[in-house]
């Protein structure tokens, strides 16, 4: 080195190069070196453990004070599908044994206290036993659905339109052949259309056949609000005539037994169920439903498994925090000059931060939701509950859902940190974004039903939907409100509006790094 | 040097004045600083707009058909006042976490020795903006509701008089929100004081204020839900706008209000402790 000239300092090192694995590393190392965000993550694990810990409903709201056994909820039947139904109705039945069919008119359908509910139902049933939650195929006469061919609870198929009166009765006619049963029905009792077939696997050589007549109780204005929630049901029942009853077998036809299924399971057969034979005309008179448990537990019935995941909404505070402190402590200490420094491909940190935060905060999300679901349902359990079943696959859904809900919310608050580059800022508009429309949905009166199912289906607070796990059954009518867990759009479809919304933010922020000074 | 500044280094040297004149400093010196602040006169305008354009969402969202139709036309007008909290709860945070952020803090502590005089000058400057603020928003919240919730069937036939600040309750409830506000931004302050952080301090504020009424919400036990909606800041203070059906409502407007200034009080009492225990 001659006097005179300066060279600049180089360092011997190689440059290193530029990939992802090592912007990666070193994101990592930024995160994992601040004691306070590991403890924000951590806190946002236990959150969702903890608050699932706190809830302490005993059934139908009713606590025995003194914390001593209280009378619980007995859990409903389970069907074929293995999902909670409602399995109660009353069966004028007698054993068919092999293969065969029955038939039947019906000429009437009227309905008592309140009328009939759009889903009061007569017609006929063949079943594999008078067990509730036994499998079944019914071809049915409903109050406002028209004619029906339901099955197995879930399964339910339209067909025409139209009331049973006796100017213009129906004609129904259901046929086993094996597994298979097959629904007709017709005008006329000569002309047969085939409504639906159902493959109903492992039913029994000797079934129950016969007539059925079921009415679901009103729900009357069930309404959520800032104050809480109200709702009462009214037992209701139906009656129904049916005439040209023939059940055609290998045995001949033997004498009619009427029974209430599913009755003094909680409560009792409302009085004047029954049936009554006059020659060959049937009046059957039967109260209950026959189809998938929506129970909403406001109502003393079941929860859903999504109920034990209400930390949730404390940890996704916790991990906004910390997403958005990840991105713009380094503007705060002017780290982001020495990060852009060493990565010019401003882009390409983004990304890096991005995928370090998810991964850190899907991680905890499924370490607390994974313990917060088996130890939520223990304790609500324990106070008297049921759980709505559901299938492995749909608790996953529900619990890894929640955990990436957390991950792509970190992302958002990510992304909305560079934009904004003011953490206060960023951690309100990511609150505001995803729960305040869920504040502004369930918990406040203000808003009209229409109203707030808008709310959830286009703000990020769609993504809530990732946490339903009982279908909304239009077989069924139900409260499905988001309070109990049934929210306006499918699962992944809600995610995927949160998704969207985190990847334009990401993409602006990634715009406008490029564009901006750091 | 210039004979101002000399002039100026003689004034530092007199013996420290009384409290009440370094009080009078500090509220000159803290509302120079938020006046000039960059985001405190957006901030302030965001509360207006948001308060009153949330309103005029909910009043045209509203639909009243029948006499008994359970909605609050007080309330429904001031719905924006759910959204404008959490923008006063962001001024309130940054007119603190700010001097931390920047280390302004140290200069001012410097300057003015008597932190709690200076937590008293930030709140008292705070106070006097959201009341602005906050009175122009509930203003302009309650005539968006006397112009649109007449046409959504808020009418006299129904039972629902004009909103109009002649009517005693409807009065409580605007004055109420005003004051609600204030009452938010003390609290923000005081959690911000304690906690320094913007982001961790927005944090605590904003979930105290929105998960208590969702976790209310879900949780179904009756001895659960009605004291949580009781001792919740946002709930309970919120109580103020109610008009109709007080008797359903789990604390009184005043009362509920009350509680809300417990939990600032608490707040502030907090960050004043721990402003005057720890190091700057």
């Amino acid at each position: 080195m001659s006097a005179g000239t300066i060279t600049p300092y180089r360092s011997d090192l190689l440059a290193g190069p530029d990939g992802f694995a090592q912007l990666l590393r070193a994101e990592w190392t930024k995160f994992r070196t601040v004691r306070g965000w590991v403890i924000g993550v951590i806190i946002a694990a236990l959150l969702i453990v903890g608050i699932a810990l706190l809830d302490h409903s005993s059934c139908g709201g009713a606590v025995t004070p003194g914390g001593g056994s209280s009378p619980g909820c007995p859990a409903p039947p389970v069907g074929p599908g293995g999902e909670a139904v409602t399995d109660s109705f009353y069966f004028v039945h007698q054993p068919l044994a092999g293969n065969g069919s029955i038939a039947v008119r019906v000429t009437s359908l009227t309905g008592q206290p309140s009328g009939l509910q759009p889903w009061s139902k007569a017609g006929i049933i063949i079943k594999a036993g008078t067990r509730p939650g036994s499998a079944y195929a019914a071809m049915m006469v409903t109050a406002g659905h028209g004619v029906r061919m339901q099955y197995n609870y879930t399964g339910d198929i339209a067909g025409p339109d139209g009331a049973a009166s006796a100017a213009s009765p129906r004609w129904l006619r259901l046929t086993r052949s094996g597994d298979t049963l097959t629904g007709y029905e017709s005008a006329d009792g000569t002309h047969w259309k085939v409504v639906g077939t159902a493959h109903l696997t492992g039913l029994p050589a000797t079934v129950q056949a016969g007539l059925f007549d079921a009415s679901p109780s009103s729900t009357q204005s069930t309404s959520q609000s800032i104050s809480g929630s109200s709702g009462n049901a009214a037992t209701n029942l139906a009656t129904a005539v049916f005439d040209h009853v023939s059940l055609s077998g290998q045995q001949p036809a033997g004498a009619w037994t009427g029974d209430s299924i599913g009755a003094g399971a909680g409560h009792g057969a409302p009085p004047g169920t029954g049936f009554h034979q006059a020659g060959g005309t049937f009046t059957v008179a039967g109260s209950g439903d026959i189809a998938p448990d929506v129970a909403t537990a406001a109502g003393g019935g079941g929860f859903p498994i999504g109920h034990t995941l209400l930390g949730m909404f404390a940890a996704l505070i916790a991990v906004i925090v910390v997403a958005a402190m990840f991105m713009t402590s380094e503007y705060r200490r002017g780290l982001i000059r020495v990060t852009f420094a060493a990565a010019p491909r401003r882009g390409r940190v983004l990304a890096a931060k991005a995928v370090v935060i998810s991964s850190v905060t899907f991680i905890a999300g499924l370490a607390g939701a994974s313990a917060a679901v088996p130890l939520g349902e223990r304790l609500l359990r324990s106070n008297g509950n049921y759980i709505l079943p559901v299938s492995t696959l749909t608790e996953l859904r529900v619990v890894a859902g929640t955990a990436a809900l957390l991950a792509v919310a970190a992302v958002l608050a990510l992304a909305l940190g560079a934009l904004l580059r003011s953490s206060a800022a960023a951690v309100t508009a990511v609150i505001l974004l995803i729960v305040l429309p869920y504040f502004f949905a369930i918990a406040l009166a203000v808003l009209p039903a229409g109203a707030a199912d808008w709310l959830l289906r286009i703000t990020p607070a769609a993504a809530f939907a990732i946490q339903q796990s009982i279908p909304r059954y239009p077989q069924v009518s139900a409260s499905y409100t988001p309070a109990n867990g049934y929210y306006p759009l499918p699962p992944w479809a809600g995610f995927a509006v949160l998704c969207g919304y985190a990847a334009l933010a990401l993409g602006l922020a990634a715009i406008q790094l490029q564009r901006r000074d750091a | 040097m210039s004979h101002a500044m000399l002039a100026e280094l003689e004034h530092r040297n007199d013996p420290p004045p009384a409290v009440w004149m370094s009080m009078r400093e500090a509220l000159h010196a803290e509302w120079t600083k938020l006046r000039t602040a960059p985001g405190t006169i957006w901030l302030l305008l965001a509360v207006i707009t948001a308060t009153a354009a949330l309103g005029i969402v909910a009043d045209a969202a509203a639909k009243c058909a029948t006499e008994s139709c359970h909605l609050d036309p007080a309330r429904t007008s001031l719905t924006g006042i759910y959204l404008s909290q959490a923008i006063v709860a962001i001024l309130a945070v940054l007119v603190i976490s700010n001097e931390y952020s920047t280390g302004m803090i140290r200069v001012t502590f410097t300057a003015m020795p008597r932190r709690i005089t200076v937590l008293a000058a930030k709140a008292a400057i705070l106070i006097g903006l959201v009341l602005a603020a906050g009175t122009a928003a509930v203003l302009g919240s309650v005539l968006a509701g006397r112009l649109i919730l007449p046409g959504h069937g808020f009418t006299a036939a129904h039972g629902y008089p004009p909103l109009s600040l002649a009517d005693g309750p409807v009065l409580r409830a605007a004055a109420g929100s005003v004051l609600y506000l204030a009452l938010i931004a003390l609290l923000s302050l005081g959690v911000a004081t304690a906690v320094r952080d913007p982001a961790a301090a927005i944090g605590v504020v904003l979930g105290l204020l929105y998960l208590t009424p969702i976790i209310a919400a879900a949780v179904t036990v009756p001895h659960w839900h009605r004291p949580l909606q009781q001792i919740a800041p946002m709930t309970a203070g919120l109580a103020i706008q109610a008009t109709t059906g007080l008797r359903s409502l789990p604390v009184s407007p005043w009362a509920g209000l009350g509680v809300l200034a417990a939990w600032a009080t608490a707040a502030l009492l907090a960050g004043g402790l721990l402003l005057r225990l720890r190091d700057a």
